[in-house]
């Protein structure tokens, strides 16, 4: 062990972490078994950039790197927690904090740690995910060996590009082209039963389609799914890309869908749970002052913590007042309930009104409030959660004009796309469909709009 | 207990980060390289004198992604109580984004990147193949130091420079092959002296003349190209050369010696006589820079309006100042004007020197080419 930190310093805080856990438990949080790790800043930053250690190489993991390396160095922002939704789950307490703070960070995690064991949205993802991506970068380093570290670095910024469009109820199925589902629609609940003898007589699977000719039946949300089994183009290795970045995306997705339910249990029960503990008037002092500190609203992003804490206490004290148990109704909450859902359960005008929550957009050079209704800040809330703040866009066709192009519609939600943007990753697209892509979006709720790109012909753009 | 534990390893191996974040340096590198044209003439850079770290805007290093347009999108944000409908959360200033999208306006916007470098990175990189065409072996001037620097030991000498250690030890090395190791009985022999070198240094050097129409015609384009252009060549002569000055030279009809700030800000009416320049220059080098011992660079910005009758008078002046020069340039800068060629670099052409090079300048970007193709290795071969 390096003589970083004083035997004291590690004495105590493990002391603490035991008392937080007894603590935790007496509360009746059910977290797995979590494993803390005391680390210097720049690995806490690694970490932090990479979304967990071991990750697969690449330019963009180097650049969040340097971002926040440069925003520690200049005392701009401090990664306080990480954690790893494993069994056992896995913590980073950083080596510079005082004892208090990770004393709060241990309370925090474990709150955490208890949300990944028990919220449903947490319940299909693998929880041996450490051991998986350092296989999984393991494998595109053989590739890089194999193929060259630039057509690697190529392959994998186009696929980054479109790493956020994946859909984890997607199935294989749903991608499957349109001919094999010539099945009559059920009946009844039987139906399937008269349909035994044919399916055994038939000769197994000879219509399987190639993997090209697809024309899903209905729009695909998931891109990296569908290329992985259509592109055209992608050699195998390439496909094997594909969907390791899929499967790494899918882990990551429902922390993406329970952000805000996620740190305001987390900061919910860390205030509990230091509250319980004996804690000298200095401590206590110093707990305070960073429990403000991480729940400090701000004017121009919503702050997860803040708000998912707030909601929550507002449905235990709701609760309690009509008489219920409001901590067993939080414990319902946090099994059931996503960022979307706790938005649109529990977001009520009282709590819109005292958050001051509000709608803003840049009115020419300025940044202006523009609307402060509770309904319209809810479903703008809603809209941006619902796909995490990214566009919708769906797969129509993987055979458009019979040519094996593929074509991708933006599910309009009345916010344009940004142009130059869509422009570049169109050509991303490209780089791992090989023919034609097409990405139909509208300029406004009247006018549509039909872009191309192909790497022969360039953008084009259709009326 | 084993449900929560905690330990300490040692991480200071752990490279991946710095590994990554190395490559996305190299990235940043490689798309200055490609954008070098535009940033040679970047406004920020070329004023940015004494600052050692420049930003550099570059366009190739964003992660594209779908996305909305962020200029469109209305966003949900928290107050501290009483906000209303109409409050102004922040303020842009004219044309200057939040670092994003279009502007107001409808303009199509750029999204930039803007990399950090230090002057000597990019300095290196644009000077990375230029060279010297020409280069002929000058005599250097040698310049006798004030410094004294004590290089050898001898037997003799004053005895202010004795030097006792060595004298101790040769005494002690003399006794004892004597068999008696200890220090006495001195002798001359035994005594050393420390000597001196007077120190010379050799100097090469350089001076550029930059002459520059300054008539009414040359607007605050062409003088914004005349300085970019100089800023990199005094730059650039200033990593193969010691010692570089630059004279600067302001001409419409008459030429005079003027300060670089007169140079770059005066602007006067009037005709264009392009001899008087050459003349003053000639007669510059003939007073302060002897050719045999300095690298001489002329370069002369005009928009080719010269009156016709001085073209010959010109031509011959340009002829015998290649003569004594190492390089002469003549840039034309012709902002959206039709592109004919004027008299003056019609007549230019008749120079067949392979010291005489001219290039023509109608966009920002072309100074980077106009650099190269001055220094470049191609020079001579077909100017």
């Amino acid at each position: 062990m390096p003589d970083t930190l004083s035997r004291r310093y590690v004495d105590e805080l493990e002391a603490g972490i035991e008392r937080i856990w007894e603590v935790a438990q007496e509360l009746g949080l059910r977290p797995f078994p979590t494993h803390f790790e005391i680390v210097p800043a720049s690995v806490m930053y690694e970490i932090g950039s990479y979304g967990m250690p071991g990750r697969f190489s690449h330019w963009t993991h180097g650049k969040a790197y340097q971002v926040q390396k440069m925003m520690y160095d200049y005392g701009l922002s401090k990664i306080y927690e990480l954690v790893i939704n494993t069994n056992p789950c896995y913590a980073f307490l950083l080596e510079t904090n005082t004892v208090l703070q990770n004393k709060l960070v241990a309370a925090h995690v474990l709150a955490h740690s208890d949300f990944f064991a028990n919220s449903a949205h947490f319940a299909r993802t693998s929880r041996q995910m450490v051991d998986t991506v350092s296989l999984n970068a393991e494998r595109i380093r053989g590739y890089e060996f194999a193929h060259g570290a630039d057509e690697v670095e190529r392959l994998l910024d186009a696929v980054l590009s479109i790493q956020e469009h994946v859909d984890p109820y997607a199935t294989l199925e749903d991608v499957e082209p349109d001919e094999r589902k010539a099945k009559p629609p059920r009946e009844s609940a039987f139906d399937d039963l008269w349909g035994l003898d044919a399916r055994t007589s038939a000769p197994p699977d000879a219509a399987a389609p190639e993997r090209s000719r697809a024309r899903p039946s209905q729009p695909v949300r998931d891109l990296l799914l569908f290329i992985e089994r259509h592109s055209p183009r992608l050699d195998d290795w390439e496909r094997d890309v594909v969907s390791i970045v899929r499967a790494e995306m899918l882990y990551f997705y429902p922390q993406m869908q329970t952000k805000i339910i996620n740190e305001g249990w987390a900061s919910y029960w860390h205030a509990q749970i230091m509250r319980a503990l004996d804690l000298s008037t200095d401590e206590y002092l110093e707990f305070a002052e960073l429990h403000a500190g991480i729940l400090q609203p701000s004017s121009r992003r919503l702050n997860p913590y803040h708000l998912g804490f707030r909601i929550l206490e507002d449905i235990e004290r709701r609760t309690n007042a009509d008489g219920g148990d409001g901590r067993a109704k939080l414990y319902e909450v946090r099994e059931l309930e996503s960022d979307v859902s706790l938005i649109r359960n529990y977001l009520t005008q009282g709590l819109v009104e005292d958050l001051d929550l509000y709608l803003y957009q840049r009115v020419g050079d300025e940044l202006v409030v523009v609307d402060k209704d509770w309904k319209a800040v809810r479903d703008r809330l809603v809209g941006e959660l619902s796909s995490h703040g990214f566009p919708v866009i769906q797969v129509e066709d993987g055979d458009y004009n019979g040519n094996l192009e593929l074509y991708l519609k933006h599910s309009w939600d009345g916010q344009k796309l940004d142009l130059p943007y869509a422009e570049k990753t169109l050509a991303y697209v490209n780089r791992l469909w090989g023919r034609r892509v097409w990405l139909e979006t509208r300029k406004s709720d009247e006018e549509r709009l039909l872009l191309s790109y192909d790497a022969r012909e360039g953008h084009k753009t259709h009326s | 207990m084993s449900t929560v534990s905690l330990t300490q390893h040692d991480w200071s191996l752990h490279r991946k980060g710095a590994m990554d974040q190395a490559r996305h340096k190299q990235k940043v590198k490689e798309a200055v390289r490609q954008n070098l044209a535009d940033i040679v003439s970047e406004q920020s850079i070329i004023t940015s004198d004494g600052k050692k770290v420049v930003r550099v805007p570059i366009r190739t290093l964003d992660e594209y992604k779908f996305r909305f347009d962020p200029s469109d999108q209305q966003q949900v944000g928290e107050g501290n109580g009483g906000s209303k409908v109409g409050d102004v959360l922040e303020r842009y200033g004219k044309g200057q984004g939040p670092g994003q999208g279009p502007q107001a306006g409808d303009q199509p916007g750029v999204d930039y990147y803007e990399a950090e470098l230090t002057m000597e990175e990019l300095a290196g990189m644009v000077f990375e193949d230029l060279c010297l065409p020409n280069l002929e072996e000058k005599r250097m001037q040698e310049l006798e130091s004030e410094t004294v620097r004590f290089t050898d030991i001898r037997k003799s000498g004053p005895y202010a420079n004795l030097d006792k250690r060595r004298t101790i030890r040769e005494n002690i090395k003399r006794n004892a092959k004597q068999g008696q190791p200890h220090f006495g009985a001195l002798k001359n022999d035994d005594l050393r002296f420390k000597t001196w070198e007077r120190s010379v240094r050799r100097e090469s050097n350089a001076v550029v003349i930059a002459m520059m129409d300054v008539s009414g015609s040359m607007g605050t384009f062409e003088k914004y190209v005349s300085r970019a252009f100089y800023y990199w060549m005094v730059r650039f002569l200033r990593t193969r050369y010691d010692n570089v000055k630059i004279v600067f030279i302001a001409h419409h009809t008459e030429a005079k010696e003027v300060t670089e700030e007169e140079f770059f800000t005066r602007g006067e009416s009037g005709g264009t006589k392009a001899s008087s320049a050459y003349q003053l220059a000639l007669s510059l080098v003939e007073e302060r820079y002897d050719p045999g011992s300095w690298n001489i660079y002329p370069f002369h910005f005009s928009d080719g309006d010269n009156w016709p009758s001085d073209n010959e008078l010109c031509r011959q002046l340009a002829d015998r100042l290649v003569g004594q020069s190492n390089l002469f340039g003549y840039g034309e800068i012709r902002q959206g004007r039709y592109s004919y060629q004027s008299t003056l670099m019609h007549t230019f052409q008749q120079l067949s020197s392979p010291k005489f090079v001219t290039v023509t300048i109608a966009d920002k970007a072309e100074v980077y080419p106009a650099l190269r193709r001055f220094f470049g290795p191609e020079v001579g071969v077909h100017a």
